[in-house]
This record gives C-alpha cells, structure tokens and sequence, in this order.
C-alpha cells in the first residue's frame, strides 16, 4: 500500500518550497525597499509585485493549514513552540500586506507606509528565518504537547538563521527586479545582487556547519560513509549553482539569475530535509507519529490531487497576464 | 492553577479580539465580491457607463477591505494552533481538512485572480476580466462554506469517532461531518447577512451622496439597487434566522435559554423577555418587559409548551447569559430596523419618490452600518453561546488551548490591540475617505493612478487632496 504519510509530508515540503519561492522575492523587495528612489523607482518595484503577492502568501496559508490537516500534532507543539517569532511574523505581514494598498490611498503618509512595508517584510523574513532555526535546534516536547518556555527559541543559532533568511530574500527580492526592470533600477539592483550573493554563500556556510553541531544524527546523515557520497553533492551543487548564477548576471541576463537564486534555495531547502527527514520534530517526533489518520489524509488527497496542478495552472496564468517589465505607471 | 487560567483568559480574549475585527473584513468582501459581479454584467449586457463607474468606484474599495480581510485571516489560520494548540491536536483531522479545501478552493481562487480583477483589465479583455471578477466572488463564497462548515462542526459536531489518543477521528463518511446538522442553516444565515451587511453599506453611501446631490447617477443606481437587497433579503434574513433558531433549540438548547433568559424552567409557557437586566449571580432577568407564553408560540408553535431553563443545567455547563442575552437583541433589533428601512423604500419606489425622500436617505446613513453590528452580535450570540465548549458537549475551552505563559500572551495580546487599532482604524478611515467621494461620471481605475502624469484620466484630481 502506498504510505500517504510520505505522500503529505511531500505535500507539505512542496507548500514550503512554493511559498519560498512566490514569497520570497516579494519580501526581500520590502527588505531592500528603503534603497530605492523615492518616487518613480519605489512605484515600480511595488507595482513588479501588486497582482501576485496575495497568492504567494495563500501558500503559507496553505502549509499552515496543510500541516494542521496532515500532521496535526506537529501543529500543536510547533507553534506554541515558536510563539514569539510566529506572532511577529504575523504582525509583519499584516504591515506589510496593507501597505501595498495603503501608500496608494493616502499619499500624505506614504513615507510612513514605505517604512510599514519594509519593517513588516523584514520583521517577517526574520521571524520566518528564526523560527527555522529554532525548530533545526530542537523543541522539547513532553507527551503530545510543548514542554519549553516562551524564550526556547531564541539562541545565537536561531538569530543566524534569520539573518540569512534576510539575506536570502533580499537576494530573491534583487533578482526578480532586475528581471522586471529596466534602466537605473535594474543597474542598482545588479550591484545589489552581486553582494547579496557573497554574503548568503558565506550565511549559507556558517548555518550548515552549524547545524552539524547541533544533533548527532544531522553528523551521521551528513558526514557517515558511504552516505556522504551522496550528500557531498548538495554542498557540491551549490557551488556551480553559485558560479552559474554569477556568469549570468555578469551577462546581464534578465530571468537567469533569478532561476539560480531559486535554484540556491532550493538546495537549501533540499539539505534542510536531509538533516530532518524523517523527523517532523527534529528528533523528537517523526512524521508517522504526527500524522492525521489515514481517513483524513485520503479525503484531502483526493482534493489536492485535482485542485493542486488546476491552481498552478491559474497561478501560472496570472504571472502569464502581468510578464515583461514594469514601469511606475502599473499595469496599463 | 491561576496562571493558566489568566493564560486561558488572555488567549480567548486574543481570538474574540482577532476574529471580531477579521470577521468585519469578509463580511463585507463577500457581498461587495457579488455586487462587483452584478456591477459588471450590467455593464457588459447593457453597455451603461453608471455601471463601469460603479464597478471602478466600488472596485478601490474592494481592494482596500481584501487586503485587510486576507491579512487578518492568515492570522486566525496560525493562531489555531499557537494559541489553541490542544484543540488543534484534537480536533485537527477533522477540522484540518476542511480547512485545506477552504485553502485550495477558495483562498487560492480568490488570490490567484484578484491581481487581474484589481490591475488586469487592460490587459486580458471585458470578458476574461469579468470571468476573474466572478471567480474572486465565487472564491469568498466558498470561502464561507468551508469555515462555516468548520465552525458548525464545532457547535454541532457528528460523524466523528474518539480515537484511543483522544483525538477526534472522521468517521466512514465527510458528508456527515461537512453537512452537520447546524451548517446548513448557519451557511444561509451568514451568507445572507454578508450580502444584507453590504447592501446596507452601499445603501448608506448612497443615500450620504443623494443628500448632497440627489441627481448623481452613480448615488442614484446603486441606492436603488440597495435597496431592492434590503426590502428582498432583510424578510428572506429574519425568516432564516428564525429557521436556524429552531435548529439551535433542537441541537444547542442551552444556548437557547442564554438567548432568551430563561433562568428557570416553564412547565406550561414560557414567556418572551423583551427586555431587562439579566442578572447570573441570582439567576434572574430584572426590570423584564416580557410577553406572556410568547417563547413558547415562537420556538415550539404552541402557546403551553413546557420549556426547561438553565435550572436544568449544572452551573458549569452554562454559558455566560448577559452577552449572549444583550447581543441577541442587538442582532434582532437591527434586523427589524432592516426589515423597517427595505418596507419603506418600497413605498417609496412605488410613490416615485425613491430618490426623493430625504428622511429615507437619513435612516438609510443611519443604518449605513447596521449590517457590520448585525454580524458582529450574531457572531457573539452562537460563539459565546457556545461556551464552555470549543467543541460542543466534547472538548471544554479550558481543556483546549496552548501551554502557554500569561506573559507570553498578553505581550501577544497587547501587540495584537495595538497593530489593528492603528492599522486597521487606519485602512477603515481610508475606507470613508473614498465613500465620501460621489461616484464619478469617468471614475479612475484603481492602480498607480496618483502618480500618473499624463492627461489620459482625471486620476489626479480625485485622488489627490485630503487624507
């Protein structure tokens, strides 16, 4: 019989993954926000991501509602667990989701909008980050519930994790513009992008090494013969994604770069998963334990089968309906 | 012992805080979805210009009252289980689900084809446009169906099993858990208020730019279609009301006698209070203006029907009775006052004098926002008509949330009253500030329009200026 708990937590991986990659660079657009021009060049990198980012943030709707449907145990001890940064995700988007239309409405108080929207997006970027790290260290869990204080989460690692989530967005968030822009912004965001990179290759170095630190088991998947044969190829892969991703933005590509970013996170998430699997809970509960009854798991698969691709499909359309650069002006 | 309870405070005070204000947002995204969809056909079938420049006057609004509605709501769909997190381990495979399709067939829809119904009409066509208009209204009504689904299944649940883990299980058949026997009632009751709750809002606006210019087309079109709403769906409202009354009585009785004061049981009548002070430390209502045996016509159609009172239930299985008892006559009052303003605009229509009546436009201000009290005070009358329980008769609220610190939460709490009051207090001035505007003959679209330079609309001049 097929095993549907691997089949959700597939599920649930691919919801992260989406959501990294639609939200991400609409977050780190918020983080770099301030650098930008006032005027012309704010407009446009806010009108590069009006149409899209309500459905890019559907997606952390979906992994949290995904996650309380398949797994509804790691539900209950993960956030509880990751009270603080959760809240102030929260908060964060609830700033920064506004502001897209609020700067419009209200053009006396745009400024403070600009700021709402770039201190939303990175108090967000950083919770997220955070709250990464804190689930990567551990969480002590006692019966079916949360058994750590309020201030579990915080530590050096976890902080790291959220500065390199920062980073990482805002490398996304440099890419996608230089994708959509043209003239003294895509310049601007070049350059940017060029540094973003050095300094998320570094972040990316500090974190993993880290997190060798911090389980014995992450060693022995990572490090133990012959397993590393196959493990040495994600931090082998990041590296000549690193160098395609420089040799197109050095050729000024549009799209390029932005796929390799992608492509950059996407090996991070993959390590991520290494170092967990098959854990929901690092170490603490696995994904078999956490899972909801096969009953439920069927019902909802039977919807997500269908509804999945149909919504890609329509998501697709709708970058489809708004492709080619931006100007200030929007989309007329 | 009293730290939890403080903690257990805090964290209902939390999600009665967040999901009253969310709850305001799609009560009204939901009504304003279909009139956007009504708006449009009529302009594609008739080719009128009113309807386009309602459609865009309208449109500027929608956007902001999403924007707040989605944001809130990602909220809510976290603070299950940051806060709530032993009723989420619980009740998670059965409420989880539906949820994920409320995620899939609704959220997903409505987000995926709101950026082309804000921002896309130049770009995809009248009709491809209007084909993602009725998805995004067909989007929040879904939406509504799977969480009052949800929401349902707490009040009433079925078709569960109790697993040895204590969870609750779904049973051979969804059919029976999704159509509980209170959703089907519950959906029509809230449908209809989200539509009453906006037919009032743009009735309001309306009859505010009739006063000042009884001749504005836009005021006077959309007054008119508000108030067809009102005189056709407030009577459809009180009689669906009543329905899912009767449907409380059968599957929620306790809730009932909270409703109508009944402290003590009635062997041969029960009377109906009108009014008075509910009073739970002796367990009666003072100052009572009742009608005699008039609750027992209501609820059972017979004049001597015995009905028991909360004497009959164990103190700890009472819900609170003041609120509950005080926002069901707000809900009931309101709606008759619906029910009033649709009667008297009939009259008026059949006189000629629709557009004419000044004291018709008055109350129709005045009831501006009666829909957004109406819902609210529904929504405390079966929520808190609900307690002690999260799932009703099954999982008690003391026994359901997080194993959180007091601080934690009211650190979360503060934060939470803070950012919505200024946020939000902010989008719904935002929200005025537009409807103060009457509704142009060349209405501006809505993206980018105050720094467009150019001379192709007259965006800049109505969108600058105050604010």
């Amino acid at each position: 019989m097929i095993d549907l708990t691997v089949i959700w937590a597939a599920i649930i991986g691919f919801a992260i993954i989406a959501y990294v990659v639609m939200d991400g660079f609409d977050l780190g657009i918020g983080i770099l926000f301030p650098l930008f021009k006032v005027g012309k060049d704010r407009d446009t990198a806010m009108n590069s991501i009006a149409p899209v980012w309500d459905g890019n943030e559907t997606w952390l709707v979906l992994g949290g509602g995904g996650l309380l449907a398949a797994f509804p145990l790691a539900y209950a001890i993960i956030l509880p667990a990751l009270y603080a940064p959760l809240i102030a995700m929260l908060l964060g988007l609830v700033l920064r989701g506004v502001a897209f239309e609020f700067r419009w409405r209200d053009p006396a108080h745009r400024a403070m909008w600009d700021r709402a929207f770039t201190g939303g997006s990175a108090v967000a970027t950083f919770a997220q980050g955070v709250a990464l790290g804190a689930l990567l260290q551990g969480i002590s869990v006692e019966g079916r519930a949360y058994a750590g204080g309020w201030w579990e989460w915080l530590s050096p690692f976890s902080l790291l994790t959220g500065v390199a989530l920062m980073v990482g967005y805002a490398l996304l968030g440099a890419c996608w513009l230089n994708w959509k822009t043209e003239g003294g912004l895509q310049r601007q965001v070049v350059t940017y992008a060029g540094r973003l990179g050095i300094a998320l290759l570094i972040l990316i170095g500090a974190v993993s090494l880290a997190t060798l630190t911090l389980e014995a088991s992450y060693q022995s998947r990572w490090l133990s013969w012959p397993g590393i044969l196959a493990t040495a190829q994600v931090p082998l892969a990041t590296v000549i994604v690193t160098a395609l991703f420089y040799r197109s933005l050095s050729q000024r590509k549009d799209a390029q770069p932005f796929l390799w970013a992608l492509a950059l996170f996407g090996l991070c998430l993959l390590g991520l998963g290494i170092s967990i699997w098959p854990y929901v809970i690092p170490a603490r509960v696995t994904i078999w334990e956490a899972a909801a009854p096969y009953r439920s798991q069927l019902f909802m698969l039977v919807g997500g089968a269908v509804l999945v691709p149909v919504i890609l499909a329509y998501t697709a359309w709708a970058y489809w309906v708004f492709r080619g650069k931006v100007d200030s002006e929007g989309y007329h | 012992m009293f730290d939890s309870l403080d903690a257990l405070l805090l964290a209902r005070a939390q999600f009665a805080f967040t999901v009253s204000f969310h709850f305001l947002f799609p009560a009204f995204s939901i009504g304003l979805a279909s009139y956007l969809m009504v708006l449009e056909g009529l302009w594609l079938a008739t080719g009128k210009g009113v309807y386009a420049n309602l459609f865009r006057y309208w449109l500027k609004i929608f956007a902001v009252v999403f924007a707040m509605g989605v944001v809130s709501g990602l909220v809510m769909s976290y603070q299950f289980g940051t806060n709530w997190s032993v009723f989420s381990d619980k009740a998670g495979p059965i409420i989880g689900p539906l949820m994920a399709y409320e995620v899939l067939t609704a959220f997903f829809l409505e987000a995926g084809f709101l950026g082309v119904m804000l921002f896309g009409i130049n770009k995809v066509g009248r009709k491809l446009h209007f084909t993602a208009t009725c998805a995004v209204a067909i989007g929040t009504f879904i939406s509504a169906f799977w969480i009052l689904s949800v929401n349902s299944w707490m009040q009433t649940p079925t078709g569960y099993e109790i697993g040895a883990n204590g969870q609750f299980l779904p049973g051979p058949s969804w059919t029976a858990i999704i159509f509980n026997p209170s959703f089907p009632y519950r959906l029509v009751h809230t449908v209809l208020a989200a539509y009453l709750t906006t037919a009032f809002a743009v009735g309001g606006v309306g009859a505010w730019h009739l006063l000042k210019d009884r001749t504005n087309p836009g005021a006077r079109t959309m007054f008119s279609m508000a108030m067809w709403m009102a005189a056709i769906v407030a009577p459809i409202q009180i009689f669906a009301g009543d329905m899912h009354g009767l449907n409380t009585l059968e599957h929620q009785p306790v809730k009932v006698m909270a409703m109508e004061g009944h402290y003590e049981s009635h062997p041969d009548g029960a009377p109906l209070i009108l009014f008075g002070i509910p009073d739970s430390a002796r367990k009666r209502v003072d100052y009572a203006i009742s009608i005699p045996k008039a609750s027992s016509l209501i609820l059972k159609h017979d004049l001597n029907a015995p009905m028991k009172g909360l004497d009959s239930v164990p103190d700890a299985d009472q819900p609170p009775v003041g609120i509950v008892f005080w926002a069901f006559r707000v809900m009931v009052g309101l709606g008759l006052a619906m029910l009033g303003l649709g009667l008297w605009s009939l009259i008026a229509r059949w006189r000629g004098k629709l557009h004419e009546w000044t004291w018709l436009h008055r109350a129709a201000l005045l009831l501006g926002p009666s829909g957004f009290i109406a819902v609210l005070a529904g929504w405390i009358v079966t929520e808190v008509g609900r307690q002690p329980f999260t799932v009703y008769g099954l999982l008690r609220t003391t026994a359901s949330a997080s194993p959180l610190d007091a601080p934690a939460v009211a650190a979360s709490l503060l934060a939470f009253v803070l950012v919505y009051f200024s946020v939000f207090g902010m989008g719904i001035w935002y929200l005025l500030h537009l409807m103060r505007k009457p509704p142009q003959a060349h209405e501006s679209t809505l993206d980018g329009a105050p720094i467009r330079t150019a001379g192709i609309t007259p965006a800049p001049a109505i969108e600058g200026g105050e604010g």
